[in-house]
């Protein structure tokens, strides 16, 4: 599972559709890898639009990465020479570095959402759907 | 007023054709007359503005072979194709008066050998082209295309033009593609050919989050990922995710060389929907589950009495349901509800103008028109049909419309029970045992 990837999911569970606790999902006792990919600082400006950046910095911190700029870069030009540390170190984080298993826990019902082989899985318990 | 340009079709799913077509061109934002397109002819002629828009437009094609800029055109005789070309693209002939060029020859349902194929050359030496002739790498491709009688050495039709843009299927795609040299498929891995036509017609491209919620093996993903979109699957079983040693979805990416495209793939069943609702989803694609190979399956239980305070159990101190070896039940699914589930998750988190694309099973015999499921705020676009013996698939693609649009709800629930399987087992020759 990709660091992208958490930024996309939350609690499946009906009864956390409103709760602001269900997303991001917690994220333990995880074993990470980093995958090498080629860097394309176009793909990544293109990503930048679509991140919610308070749950990337909680999902950060919850891997013990506690170095990003609070506010998310707005308008990053992915050719300003300026931008590509940034970029890079974003590309490090997002996209290189996955998660191989590990425990996502939702903070409004407390469900536990198991990573297996680097594959999240969100099947509910018959008395949860 | 635009240019004339030709179009040279593949032979090849005709009834995809158009919406392949319209939906590359809509795409573009190219505005092009399509009316003449017939599933009968391999050539349509076409205005376009530009060699630029024809190029880019039809550069993705699968059932398109090539774009040709028009110079004429017969039914009889190469004389008359002279003459014809004389009357249509005199005014052109200065341009490439200098440039390196060669001739080059395409043969619908035949071929001409390459020593009458010198002698048709000769009869044009009234152009007057004085560049290097190149048959490596020239400025410019002249190109004389006939179509023959099947199995004659007589072309009943002969088109001369310039070529101005070839399509990926003539670069290719189809084989590279091939389910025979995927590293990793299945037994519902979705073949190359449509798979790629499905994903040109959902439209997906750069920058742009295509999902499939049945992903198996991952065949659109693939598909998706080659013409730039950013790729997501889930599937409520969790084997084909996880691939056999080291044959799976993430090195058949790598085998493209596309793996950044790939996000991720999650076990889930996508009625219960773990994408927070602000994500965006640009893109749908998918081969629904028939139930013909694997059942149709999702979350819960048939028997909800025998689970009764089951929740309660603990194992070791926890809670069963909350441990990492714990095993959710399933619980069998119509089709139709779940064509019926997908229609309203794609109304939900579709763009305006996003476009769901999937496939479902017919038998030949019976009506499909009242099986297919309508939304208010989806407009059905297409329905294309691959027929086989006795049964049919159809791509249906639908638009998601603004609120403006009043669409009519029809439920497949209704209609579509699981007798597609029943019929496929018994090869269709009673009607459904359900």
């Amino acid at each position: 599972m990709k660091f992208l990837t958490t930024n996309f999911v939350r609690c499946p569970i009906s009864k956390c559709d409103n709760s602001l606790k269900a997303f991001p999902l917690q994220y333990k006792n995880c074993e990470l890898i980093q995958e090498e990919l080629e860097f394309n600082p176009e793909f990544l400006a293109n990503i930048l639009d679509r991140l919610n950046w308070e749950a990337i910095i909680a999902v950060a911190g919850d891997l013990g990465n506690d170095s990003l700029p609070p506010t998310k870069p707005e308008n990053v030009d992915p050719k300003d020479p300026e931008n590509e540390q940034l970029l890079k170190d974003l590309h490090t984080l997002l996209i290189e570095t996955q998660i191989t298993e590990g425990e996502m826990h939702c903070g409004e019902c407390g469900h536990i959402y198991y990573i297996k082989s680097s594959i999240p899985n969100f099947l509910l318990p018959p008395h949860l759907v | 007023m635009g240019n004339k340009y030709l179009l040279y079709l593949a032979k090849a799913h005709l009834d995809f054709r158009r919406a392949e077509l319209e939906s590359l061109a809509d795409l573009y934002n190219l505005k092009v007359d399509l009316s003449n397109l017939s599933e009968d002819s391999p050539f349509v002629i076409v205005e376009i503005e530009n060699d630029d828009l024809a190029a880019k437009w039809i550069s993705r094609s699968i059932l398109c072979r090539g774009v040709y800029e028009y110079w004429g055109e017969t039914t009889e005789d190469w004389g008359q194709l002279h003459e014809s070309v004389k009357q249509n693209s005199r005014s052109k002939w200065e341009k490439y008066a200098k440039t390196s060029f060669k001739f080059d020859f395409i043969g619908y349902q035949g071929s001409r050998n390459q020593k009458s194929q010198v002698e048709v050359i000769e009869q044009f030496s009234y152009l007057p082209f004085t560049g290097p002739i190149r048959m490596k790498k020239p400025d410019v491709v002249f190109t004389v295309i006939e179509q023959f009688i099947e199995n004659t050495e007589t072309s009943t039709r002969k088109f001369f033009g310039r070529e101005v843009g070839l399509s990926e299927r003539e670069k290719g795609v189809l084989d590279k593609f091939d389910l025979r040299k995927r590293r990793y498929v299945g037994t519902t891995s979705f073949e190359a050919e449509l798979s790629l036509v499905t994903v040109n017609v959902a439209q997906t491209n750069v920058g742009k989050i295509m999902y499939d919620p049945f992903v198996g093996t991952g065949s659109f993903l693939v598909t998706g990922a080659h013409f730039g979109a950013l790729t997501i699957g889930s599937d409520i079983d969790m084997k084909p995710l996880m691939g056999k040693k080291k044959n799976t979805i993430q090195a058949n990416f790598k085998q493209y060389g596309t793996s950044l495209n790939f996000l991720d793939t999650c076990t889930m069943d996508f009625t219960h929907n773990a994408f927070r609702k602000d994500f965006i989803i640009d893109t749908i694609c998918c081969d629904p589950p028939y139930g013909v190979r694997e059942g149709l399956k999702v979350l819960g239980t048939s028997r909800p009495e025998h689970f009764v305070g089951k929740e309660n159990i603990e194992i070791d101190g926890i809670k069963a349901f909350l441990r990492k070896d714990y095993v959710p039940t399933k619980k069998a699914y119509s089709l139709g509800n779940m064509l019926d589930d997908l229609l309203d998750f794609a109304a939900k988190r579709l763009p305006i103008d996003g476009r769901l694309v999937f496939w479902m099973p017919v038998a030949n015999d019976e009506d499909y028109t009242t099986s297919i499921p309508h939304h208010e705020k989806l407009e059905l676009k297409y329905n294309c049909v691959q027929k086989f013996n006795k049964w049919s698939r159809r791509m249906l693609c639908y638009v998601k419309r603004d609120d403006g649009y009043e669409g009519q709800t029809i439920r497949a629930g209704e209609v579509i029970k699981n007798e597609f399987r029943n019929r496929y087992f018994s090869g269709f020759n009673e009607a459904s045992l359900d």
